[in-house]
């Protein structure tokens, strides 16, 4: 295909704003799928990603277009994750790109998490189309938005498309815009072939399928190839695209978008981000911004029946194969016994990956509390990387402890200015600058510590601001802080998966809050059970669950045996989903009490 | 046999060989509150089936075959005063004639104040009876208002001096205790007064909310509920007390003079053999567990139907008998015998936990929950025990 007619182009949408929708009513309308076969979502290939209405894996489909002027356009659509854990994979997905769609929800406005990955995109030079979305709804406030819009990229509120991805009202003129306002790539062909691996995925009979973007030259079936970040050589056994069923072409030409097998199934071989060039006939240079995905969040992950940490692993390793950025090493808890310390992109990451885990593998976890990666400064001059609360090294030993520090941006109404202030205060946050998108809406930016984000920020945020503001972080750097380790006691000894680091000055609240919700989340037993938190050696704080006193059906029940026997079956087995800490039943729940405890 | 205190270990391991006979007279003025058992509200559906429901009972009794000499007859309900001396003695005949009765059987029926005069009693003595359980529930005026029952505490004086006149051999009053609107004050009155008519036998239910009743619905809309510790408090008080008058703990809810623990009762708790005929009712025999239908029209229909109105069977092994030994053992005060299950039991992590916290030991070569209040959490466990285990 001649590159003047082709567009590649991605939708850059805040959750819930229609992107999933505005991609399956393309589809329709340029015929790519008949109404038949239409489903809702049908990008989103896993169960998870319909269900929550996300993408977390990229995609990329061709759509050929028949455009006013007479010719016939391919359009390559690439679908990308549109959370903050994803960024990264969100910015190779923008690689791939010329143009991209920024969809806004007409009664929503701008979130943050949009303004972010649109300011990617304008960073990595793409052209931008704003589109309006549910215009039909009846809260819908296009022109409000649409001012909103014009202030933040410039334009004319009246240049944006407004369209209804639900009824289709708007799509023609939107393919139209694609067509006339995208650039066409400008790769050169008969240059050594460069392309750019946005993203892979394992196939469990064609092993790893990347997502490739042919920048310069053309990858053909049959070439022998090379990745330049791990200098593998490897054969393209298949290339092709999706429409969006698999459709092998043969060959990808520059500034095509497609898919690429090689039959390899070790997915770490393959990076997301990678160059893909000849064997033959190398580029120099590859394309920008390879990086190895860096783990942000921490969680030890234990299966309640000890008999299945084989299976854990297992399931682990398969999941890997579909997720290079999941990292995860084995852990043994006093309390927990053995288990896994799991670095996730954040904190959605983390809970498909234990989502995932318990569905997909059936499989019953306990998680542990989140936590950041800590380096403490020894004062041998060692620095000891802290990935778990419990391996933070005796303190009488550390000069000091420094911890990783995000630069945040939150969209919210003005009206919540002052609320967002006083929380981020709380959470040691530094004021940043403030810029008003609109008289009502206000984009703040903060550095706050990653550590206070991972707790209940988001919650919090959300909840104060009635679900008005939205969120987005990047890291920033590690800075040193007083940060001191509460260990929890339960019937007097100390229980490793209860302990999180904290700054010093919040230690006495935190371990009375955590004391009291564990009272509240640990169901009476048999004994008295004295919960205690403790900074070393000094109780900071102490609560006693006291002991159970009745529990028995003290009426008669009629000679019916079987049915009291079945009942006490049925109530023990509802039990199995706690575990044991000590003589102590502990409810999987406590385990992230930690993330419950809010304001106290 | 020398008369044995009622929490004796020989009168238990003795009534393991009990034959007994429940029958369940579903019938009721009215449904209480807390109730969720299988009954016929008469003041919903009237009193047109109770001479169909007698008669059903005889049938169901003659397509039950021999169980050896009954030791235990047991009516209970709904309310089985509901039905005259009359009825009731000819469903004693009838047991009498099919199975046999022991010389000393025991013959026993649940009572409602309401129902009771001393004609009544004198009829019921005349058919059989030796024992009743009267539902006297409380002695406070506002509890029995709250509970719906329409008696007021002089008429369980009353009804106690009449069955002793009439030459009842046993006496046994019930209560339930732990409503919100109970107060301890109450409760020690309610108590006191109960001991000072002298009963031989005392049976003392903790209020359960069942899902479905006025009172979970009340319970929905506010009132108070019932609270655990308070009721752990009542019931220790009340085991007290009992003590002191003379009133042994032989079962979880069940306190009585020597020769005055219920005999079905213990059979039950013994995992003995019993029959069971009626609307709901369930028997335990050959290695069977059986229950009958639950609502009149289907028991009703399979009796016409010369079928016997069962709803369901579950058949049991050896293992499944001794599990069920050391299950209802453990409400027993005496406990249960030592058994390879029981002996599993006690030296898993739970069971020493319970051991090691006291809620259970080891008396006499028998497992005995010392925590009555904790009996199911105990047996929870015990059951989930399994040979394999050990």
């Amino acid at each position: 295909m001649d590159q003047s007619r082709i567009r590649n182009f991605s939708i850059i949408a805040h959750i819930d704003h229609g992107k999933s929708t505005l991609a399956d009513r393309l589809l329709e309308r340029t015929g790519a799928i008949s109404e038949r076969d239409m489903r809702a979502q049908l990008l989103d290939e896993m169960d998870l990603e319909r269900e929550r209405g996300i993408t977390i894996k990229a995609n990329a489909v061709r759509i050929d277009y028949l455009a006013n002027d007479g010719h016939t356009y391919e359009l390559n659509l690439i679908d990308t994750p549109g959370h903050v854990d994803f960024t990264y994979e969100v910015s190779r997905s923008l690689e791939a790109c010329e143009g991209a769609l920024l969809l806004v929800d007409a009664s929503q406005g701008v979130e943050a998490q949009t303004l972010a990955n649109a300011y990617l995109a304008i960073e990595s030079g793409l052209e931008i189309i704003p589109v309006i979305n549910k215009i039909d709804l009846p809260a819908a406030d296009p022109d409000r938005v649409a001012a909103e819009i014009a202030g933040i990229l410039g334009g004319a509120p009246e240049d944006i498309i407004a369209v209804s991805a639900k009824s289709g009202a708007g799509i023609d003129e939107l393919l139209e815009a694609i067509v006339g306002h995208l650039p066409a790539p400008e790769g050169k062909p008969d240059d050594p072939l460069r392309a750019l691996v946005f993203d892979s995925y394992y196939d469990t009979y064609r092993g790893v399928v990347s997502l490739v973007r042919v920048v310069d030259g053309a990858l053909s079936a049959g070439d022998a190839i090379r990745f330049m970040a791990t200098n593998e050589d490897l054969v393209a056994d298949e290339v092709g695209v999706r429409r969006p069923m698999i459709e092998p072409t043969g060959r990808l030409g520059a500034g095509e978008a497609g898919y690429l097998i090689t039959g390899v199934k070790d997915i770490d071989l393959i990076r997301v981000g990678d160059t893909v060039m000849h064997v033959d006939r190398p580029a120099f240079t590859p394309l920008a911004g390879y990086a190895e995905p860096k783990p942000m969040v921490f969680s030890g992950l234990f299966p309640t029946d000890g008999d299945d940490f084989e299976r854990l692993r297992e399931a682990l390793d398969k999941l890997r194969l579909n997720d290079s950025s999941l990292v995860y090493q084995a852990e043994t808890s006093r309390a927990l016994g053995f288990g896994f310390r799991c670095g996730f992109l954040g904190l959605l990451h983390m809970e498909i990956v234990r989502e995932r885990l318990e569905r997909e593998y059936d499989l019953d976890l306990v998680a542990t509390a989140p936590s950041v990666e800590y380096v403490a400064n020894l004062t041998d001059g060692k620095r000891v990387i802290v990935h778990s609360p419990q391996d933070l090294p005796d303190p009488a030993h550390i000069s000091s402890i420094e911890e990783p520090y995000v630069k945040v941006m939150i969209i919210t109404p003005s009206e919540y200015i002052g609320t967002v202030m006083e929380l981020v205060q709380s959470k040691r946050g530094e004021m940043g600058d403030m810029t008003y998108l609109s008289p009502e809406r206000v984009e703040l930016h903060y550095i706050i510590p990653l550590a206070e984000i991972v707790f209940d920020f988001f919650d919090q945020l959300k909840s104060r601001t009635r679900g008005y503001a939205s969120l987005d972080y990047e890291p920033e750097d590690y800075r040193a802080s007083n940060l001191v380790r509460v260990d929890i006691l339960l019937n007097s000894q100390p229980v490793d998966a209860f302990s999180t680091i904290v700054h010093k000055d919040r230690a006495q609240t935190y371990g009375r809050a955590m004391v009291k919700r564990l009272r509240e989340l640990i169901p009476r037993q048999m004994f008295d059970v004295p919960i205690q938190a403790a900074v070393g050696s000094r109780i900071i704080s102490r609560e006693t669950i006291k002991a159970r006193r009745k529990d028995v059906t003290a009426k008669c029940y009629g000679g019916d045996i079987t049915r009291k026997r079945k009942l006490l079956e049925r109530q023990k087995e509802g039990k199995k989903r706690m575990k044991m800490v000590g003589s102590v039943e502990v409810p999987q729940e406590a385990f992230v009490a930690a993330l419950t405890i809010g304001d106290e | 046999m020398p008369t044995l205190a009622a929490d004796s270990g020989e009168l238990a391991d003795a009534a393991r060989a009990w034959k007994s006979a429940y029958v369940h007279i579903p019938f009721c003025l009215r449904r209480c509150p807390y109730c969720d058992f299988a009954i016929v509200d008469e003041s919903v559906d009237g009193r047109s089936l109770v001479d169909r429901y007698v008669a059903a009972i005889h049938l169901e009794i003659g397509m039950e075959g021999g169980i050896g000499r009954l030791d235990a007859i047991n009516f209970g309900g709904g309310t089985p005063s509901r039905l005259s001396p009359m009825q009731l003695g000819s469903i004693v005949d009838r047991l009498r004639s099919t199975y046999g009765l022991a010389d000393d059987v025991e013959i026993s029926l649940e009572a409602n104040p309401e129902d009771w005069t001393d004609d009544t009693a004198a009829q019921l003595v005349s058919v059989g009876f030796t024992r009743v359980s009267l539902g006297a529930q409380s002695f406070d005026g506002e509890v029995l208002a709250v509970l719906g029952r329409n008696h007021i505490d002089t008429d369980i004086a009353r009804c106690v001096s009449s069955a002793r006149g009439a030459g009842f051999a046993s006496v046994s009053l019930d209560l339930i205790f732990g409503h919100g609107a109970e107060s301890e004050r109450s409760w020690d009155q309610t108590v006191a007064k109960a001991l000072a008519l002298e009963p031989d036998h005392m049976s003392t239910y903790a209020l359960t909310v069942e899902a479905g009743t006025d009172l979970a619905r009340a319970i929905e809309g506010g009132a108070v509920p019932p609270d655990e510790d308070l009721q752990a408090d009542r019931y220790e008080r009340f085991t007290d007390a009992a003590e002191a008058g003379g009133l042994r703990r032989y079962e979880v809810s069940n306190h009585a003079r020597a020769g005055h623990a219920c005999r079905y009762n213990l059979s039950t708790w013994s995992n003995g053999e019993y029959l069971g005929f009626g609307l709901g009712a369930h028997d335990h025999r050959r290695g069977q567990r059986s229950r009958n239908k639950a609502r009149i029209e289907g028991y009703l229909a399979s009796i016409d139907a010369d079928e016997r109105p069962r709803a369901g069977i579950e058949n049991l092994d050896a293992h499944d008998e001794a599990r069920d030994t050391l299950m209802l053992g453990l409400r027993l005060a005496c406990g249960t015998p030592m058994s390879e299950l029981a002996e599993c039991f006690l030296g898993s992590p739970k069971g020493l936990m319970f051991l090691d916290a006291g809620v259970i030991a080891v008396v006499s070569g028998r497992v005995v929950v010392l925590k009555p209040m904790l009996t199911d959490a105990v047996v929870r466990e015990a059951l989930s025990v399994s040979a394999g285990d050990c």
